[in-house]
């Protein structure tokens, strides 16, 4: 693991602004930026642990935590509510038995809040992995996490 | 004889199933034996009509929409690769009305082009501004972007030609031209269509911004939560540097572009134009305080264009056909065309883009056909999160970023969300709040403080706490925010809770509205 950290992180260290990238690769190939990679990020910039760890905490998009197999995200914005988001997110909650922030027990399924996917024509709207899905109803809903329980969609 | 069929590649398109739709015609064409060329084009932006496939006729394209997979078999049985008679058929895409309505200079490549191809592109009117650009004098460029009368369509509506101008007049060894793709508020997506659909656009916009100030680097700063952007904008990039368009010598004139991409990490706060150098140069996006503007001391310390995409994107086509020609078109001191967004409770939504001017109501009703529930729309959403609630009442004050302002309004990046009479205004005011506190980058205590206090007050209001008075404190609380916020998240929050206080008293269970 540490030489694979070590590896992204000299892929992109000498670009300017180096560390929001090097997070991002470490979070494509990892799923998300573990503990021990915050010394060795520190290091190859030059910055300090607290540094490099206020980063990461400061944006949504990076985790310190592995998700679930998949991540499900659900639009709480403005556009989406119009369109019924919140029934939309308590139906979610229940069916999955689970909160935002958290993972179903059998590890499948991560759950968590956006705010606007750009697919507002369409709201309401969810992603799975890069896959936005618009004008989504409980039916459709219901089928996908179907699907992702039994690992069919990747 | 090949026949030429459009899927788009949009968004939006494959978030409705354009990508199985795509993946059933390449097959059916196969198992038939009938020959097509499949374009993956951007949306036209008619997302109601969207998966929309078009094939291409001696009349000109023909639509049929919204196309499902299953679909695809009759759609081969009606011959539609040869525009034959199908329920789904619209006639020839140009004609549809909402199309046909609307004065496409931004986007008038959008959803025409295979966004990818450079000679597309070139065969569609592209790279006209930066070769006129080429053969000007930086002061020139930059007078025809100011006497376009362009204004920033991040929202901010700040004159880009005075802004370039300070850049331009700035010494420095090393100056930057930074995109803002942050598209954070909802109801908006024209900057993704336009990235999506048609790239090379805004890549021309920022080469000639960087020809007009003398910048040699540009940055696309994309949100994290557009991959497919992402993608485009790469391949987008590496064609252009192919074909001669970035890199060292650009067509061979002498002068220098480079251009990169680089991706946010779900922050809203990083569309404000200093948080996002901030997040550019790896740190935590937090807000600087301006002075200095970006312009003097932007990324790395260093005179910095930030504009947004549109913005930049609709650099090329007054370069092209001259200032004037963009200047004709609006009203007042809202000069060309805005990318109006259709979102929410909504018929049809879609990208209209229109001459300044015109009502939201024409929007709503002639455009978007009135609510997709079928009840009446009650109120709309307009600039994003940090807008204000216009009600119906005030449907017919023309869109213009002056007559907006004057009643409080923001036209900001041009997203329209609609509600229908179902809406809880009470409810909109407080996530307006709860927004702030999940967004606000905690660097200014009326905004990460007060934001807390605002959800606790509204929710008083809500459960009927000593109601007459808790409204008073929340017109106090909102009164510091706009004061003493260092940036518009904080300051600015206050407008959608104030608009909903004013318009929408009832729903915050007070009977007469308050004065604010
Ligand atoms: N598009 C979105 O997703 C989105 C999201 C949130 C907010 N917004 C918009 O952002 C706006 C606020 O933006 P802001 O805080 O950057 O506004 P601002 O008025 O501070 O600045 C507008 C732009 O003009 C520049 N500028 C100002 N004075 C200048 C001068 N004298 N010379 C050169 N340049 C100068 C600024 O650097 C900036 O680029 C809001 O009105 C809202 O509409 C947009
Ligand atoms: C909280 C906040 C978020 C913003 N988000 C964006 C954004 O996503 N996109 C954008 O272009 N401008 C955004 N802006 C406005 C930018 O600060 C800036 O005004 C704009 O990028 C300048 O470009 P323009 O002059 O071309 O509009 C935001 C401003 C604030 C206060
Ligand atoms: S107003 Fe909010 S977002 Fe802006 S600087 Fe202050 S704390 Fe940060
Ligand atoms: S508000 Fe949900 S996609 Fe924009
Ligand atoms: S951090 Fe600014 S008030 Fe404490």
């Amino acid at each position: 693991m540490t030489a694979t950290i070590q590896a992204l992180i000299d892929t992109h260290r000498s670009q300017a602004g180096a560390l929001l990238p090097i997070l991002h690769a470490l979070q494509d190939q990892l799923g998300y930026v573990p503990a021990e990679a915050i010394p060795l990020i520190a290091k190859s910039l030059n910055l300090s642990r607290a540094e490099v760890q206020g980063v990461i905490s400061f944006y949504h998009h990076f985790r310190s935590t592995p998700a679930g197999k998949h991540t499900l995200q659900i639009c709480r914005a403005e556009s989406c509510q119009a369109m019924g988001s919140r029934e939309l997110e308590a139906y979610a909650k229940a069916a999955l038995g689970i909160d935002f922030h958290q993972t179903t027990a059998d590890g499948a399924i991560s759950l968590e809040p956006v705010y606007c996917l750009g697919n507002c024509a369409c709201s309401p709207s969810i992603r799975v992995g890069d896959e936005v899905q618009g004008r989504v109803d409980t039916a459709q809903l219901d089928a996908l996490i179907a699907e992702l329980r039994q690992g069919v969609v990747a | 004889m090949s026949y030429k069929i459009y899927v788009p590649c949009d968004t939006t398109a494959a978030s409705v199933g354009a990508d199985k739709v795509a993946a059933a015609i390449s097959q059916q064409a196969q198992a038939q034996g009938v020959e097509v060329e499949l374009v993956r084009n951007g949306s036209r932006g008619l997302f109601w009509l969207e998966p929309m496939v078009e094939v291409e006729t001696a009349q000109g394209r023909v639509a049929y929409g919204p196309v499902r997979a299953s679909d695809v078999v009759s759609l081969f049985e009606a011959q539609f690769f040869q525009a034959g008679d199908h329920p789904l058929k619209l006639g020839l895409t140009e004609e549809i009305p909402f199309l046909k309505q609307q004065e496409r200079l931004t986007f008038a490549r959008v959803g025409v082009i295979d966004p990818v191809s450079v000679s597309d592109y070139e065969a569609h009117g592209g790279w006209a501004g930066l070769r006129n650009a080429l053969s000007l004098t930086q002061a020139d460029v930059v007078a025809a972007v100011t006497a376009s009368g362009l204004r920033g369509r991040g929202g901010a509506a700040f004159p880009t030609g005075i802004k370039w101008q300070t850049v331009l007049k700035a010494e420095a060894e090393q100056k930057y031209i930074v995109c803002n793709a942050d598209e954070g508020d909802s109801g908006t997506f024209s900057d993704r269509m336009l990235m999506e659909g048609d790239p090379f656009c805004l890549i021309e916009g920022m080469i000639i911004a960087g020809l007009a100030v003398g910048a040699t680097q540009g940055f696309i700063y994309l949100r994290s939560e557009y991959p497919r952007a992402f993608a485009t904008l790469k391949t987008a990039i590496n064609n252009a540097k192919a074909a001669g368009f970035l890199g060292a010598d650009i067509l061979n004139s002498g002068k220098a572009f480079e251009l990169e991409v680089r991706l946010g990490a779900g922050a809203y706060i990083c569309g404000e134009e200093t948080s996002l150098l901030e997040s550019l140069e790896g740190k935590r996006g937090q807000v600087r305080a301006k002075p200095p503007l970006p312009a003097i001391q932007g990324l790395f310390g260093k005179p910095t264009v930030v504009n947004n995409v549109v913005t930049l994107a609709s650099v090329p086509i007054i370069l092209a056909k001259g200032a004037e020609f963009y200047a004709n078109y609006g009203m007042g001191r809202s000069r060309g065309t805005l990318a109006f967004q259709l979102a929410g409770n909504i018929k049809h939504g879609g990208l209209v883009e229109k001459a300044f001017g015109l009502s939201l109501s024409q929007l709503l009703n002639d455009f978007g056909g009135g609510s997709k529930s079928g009840k009446p729309i009650r109120t709309v959403q307009v600039g994003g999160p940090l807008g204000a609630y216009v009600p119906a009442e005030q449907f017919d004050l023309p869109l213009d970023y002056e007559a907006f302002a004057k009643q409080e309004f923001m036209i900001g990046h041009g997203g329209v969300v609609a509600f229908d009479d179902s809406v809880n205004m009470a409810q909109m005011a407080q996530f307006a709040m709860e927004f702030c506190v999940e967004e606000s980058c905690g660097k200014c205590t009326p905004c990460r403080i007060g934001s807390v206090r605002g959800v606790e007050v509204i929710e008083r209001i809500r459960a009927g706490e000593n109601r007459e008075a808790n409204v008073e404190l929340l017109k106090d609380l909102c009164d510091t925010m706009i004061n003493g916020s260092l940036c518009a998240m904080g300051g600015m929050t206050p407008f959608p809770v104030l608009s909903a206080l004013k318009y929408f008293p009832a729903d915050f269970g007070v009977t007469a509205a308050p004065k604010v």
